[in-house]
């Protein structure tokens, strides 16, 4: 087995002691980091295998949570009709989205996804019927898969470490694939892709359906771990949060995102309990990390390792993102002081 | 008449009031090697951009053995056996030269629609990206990265790209450009060697090597063809002479 399979399996046990090791508080909170890992992931097929920027992402994530919200509490759908239902309008209104913003690439593709993002926040801000509005909808009950319940901080953080690490193997393969390949390719050298018989436009907007299919995972993970969803799920700052997730922890690794998850979300939490400008924090570490590691902080530390160990033994694959914190405190205090 | 490989016919393209392809008409007969040569400027590599679809031409008509290709898109224009070099490379430089090859090879397949098998685990594609290479004499050197290798082993990668496709008519924008003399022979000798069910059109300004290697020839000036002929014809025509020396 590769070095990396051993340390993505080495991860997952890891993590799987995680409920051992704290308390609800945290266990609560490192379901939370899946979440959002997985969407950076997501996030990361299109901005760092892809090369298309999008300020639009959180789109996909909430109508996943608004639409299963709707379907189970609304149209009174069973939960696991409601969460197929969500995730097929999310990923088709990526399909849909994916036609209209893949017509530009580079400023131009932001812009667009940043303008139907702000679509789906208007829809779930103004239509009060729909979506309740700044009130936002309740999800009264956690589904139970194969009648599992999964209502305690310990049994969520086991259901979403495996959904997370099924979308992730998924997403590894997918990258890995001809296909990864070709995205990749298409990324580098559109032209030249085109000339070798690629079809670079079906390419980036399959990529671009992919990624709103596994944000959509993500959107129901959200959902069923606050019973509550509001417009704030498909916001600006939402779409802006996990693009930084994905750019700080490193946009050409799988692991990156999952790093720049786990650095955001502990800020978001924890410091703001002490500070009372944390975004102001977030702020000052993306700064940091653009300056000091501007591929980010996984591609960034790979680097620093390889030229420590000397060229005998170069840094294949990324830390595990377990010990991704531990990373995140090092660039920080170090300039800082 | 037998079909063409590849017959331009009336093609014209202007950029505003610039003029770069002004009716341009040529016929390459199937395993034909055909050299273009002219002045800079003289929209050489705008004609090649032309042929595989970079470019839409205002007017004219560009047949592959007798297919209209000017309605399809670049990659369906490719799929109908047609190759390209670049003049200036444009390769994956972060990636081997194997992974380039197979990219190449993936671009011809229905397999690059595959999301779930490792590449890696594609043998076959990698056995015939090394075949390529071993053709264009990189056998040796397929786990290196491209930023890794010599100016004159990325043209020769670029060969080997457009080899592995087997294409029917391959297009070849200077492939000599900026080596030294050995490679130039090397390359030039790696030429001689395609097959002849290759047809290939080349832009090429090493004369030595271009007109040893060219049975036919086609000389632009300013988007028009000037002179057109055998070597021996093309060499004796003082318009030739003209462009190149000057009265």
């Amino acid at each position: 087995m590769s070095r990396s399979g051993i340390a993505s399996i080495l991860a997952l046990i890891a993590l799987a002691f995680v409920p051992f090791m704290m308390g609800d508080f945290f266990i609560n909170l490192s379901s939370q980091v899946l979440c959002y890992a997985l969407f950076a992931v997501s996030l990361n097929l299109l901005v760092g295998y892809g090369g298309m920027t999008s300020l639009g992402h959180a789109a996909y994530f909430g109508i996943a949570a608004y639409g299963v919200t709707w379907l189970h509490t609304v149209a009174g759908w069973d939960q696991l009709t409601s969460a197929i239902g969500a995730v097929a309008v999310a990923t088709l209104s990526a399909a849909f989205f994916g036609v209209l913003a893949l017509r530009a690439s580079g400023l131009s593709f932001l812009m667009i996804t940043l303008a139907l993002g702000q679509i789906v926040w208007g829809m779930a801000y103004r239509w009060v019927g729909l979506t309740q509005g700044d009130n936002g909808m309740r999800f009264p009950v956690r589904p139970e898969p194969f009648g599992i319940s999964i209502n305690s901080a310990t049994s969520f953080y086991y259901f979403s470490l495996i959904v997370f690490a099924v979308s992730v193997y998924f997403i590894w393969r997918v990258v890995n694939s001809p296909f990864g390949a070709s995205l990749r390719g298409a990324r580098d050298q559109p032209r030249r892709m085109r000339m070798l018989g690629h079809d670079v436009w079906m390419i980036r907007w399959a990529a671009f359906v992919m990624s709103g299919f596994w944000a959509a995972i993500a959107g129901l993970l959200f959902v069923y771990y606050q019973k509550f969803v509001s417009p704030y799920a498909v916001s600006l700052q939402q779409s802006a949060e996990v693009l930084l997730m994905t750019i700080l922890g490193g946009a050409t690794t799988l692991t990156g995102p999952m790093v720049g998850a786990v650095i955001v979300t502990l800020v978001k939490n924890l410091a703001s309990t002490y500070v009372e400008r944390w975004n102001a924090l977030l702020g000052l570490i993306f700064v940091l990390s653009v300056v000091f590691m501007p591929t980010g902080l996984v591609p960034g530390f790979q680097k620093l390792l390889s030229r420590k160990k000397k060229p005998s033994a170069p840094a294949e694959e990324a830390p595990p993102p377990a010990h991704g914190h531990g990373h995140a405190a090092t660039p920080a205090s170090e300039h800082a002081s | 008449m037998s079909t063409a490989a590849l017959e331009i016919t009336g093609l014209a393209k202007r950029f505003g009031g610039l003029v770069v392809t002004r009716d341009i008409s040529m016929r390459v007969a199937p395993g034909e090697r055909r050299l273009i040569i002219g002045p800079n400027g003289a929209g050489k590599t705008t004609l090649f951009n032309q042929i595989t679809g970079d470019l839409r031409p205002d007017s004219g008509s560009i047949r592959l053995f007798g297919e209209e290709l000017l309605k399809l898109r670049t990659k369906d224009r490719v799929a109908k056996g047609l190759a390209r070099t670049y003049q200036i490379l444009t390769l994956f430089p972060q990636d081997t030269l194997l992974h380039n090859v197979v990219l190449s090879l993936l671009g011809l397949r229905p397999e690059r629609w595959d999301f779930w098998r490792m590449l890696k685990g594609r043998s076959d594609l990698f056995d015939l990206a090394q075949e390529a290479l071993t053709q264009v004499g990189l056998g040796e050197s397929g786990n290196r990265l491209v930023a890794e290798t010599s100016y004159g082993e990325r043209r020769r990668l670029e060969l080997a790209m457009a080899l592995a496709q087997k294409p029917k008519v391959l297009l070849l924008d200077e492939p000599l450009a900026g080596l030294s003399q050995d490679e130039r022979n090397a390359v030039s000798t790696l030429l001689t060697t395609i097959p002849r069910d290759v047809t290939i059109v080349m832009i090429e300004h090493d004369m030595d090597v271009a007109l040893a290697f060219a049975e036919q020839i086609t000389v632009l000036h300013f988007g028009e063809v000037i002179v057109e002929g055998t070597r021996a014809e093309v060499v004796a025509d003082p318009r030739t002479r003209e462009i190149y020396l000057g009265e």
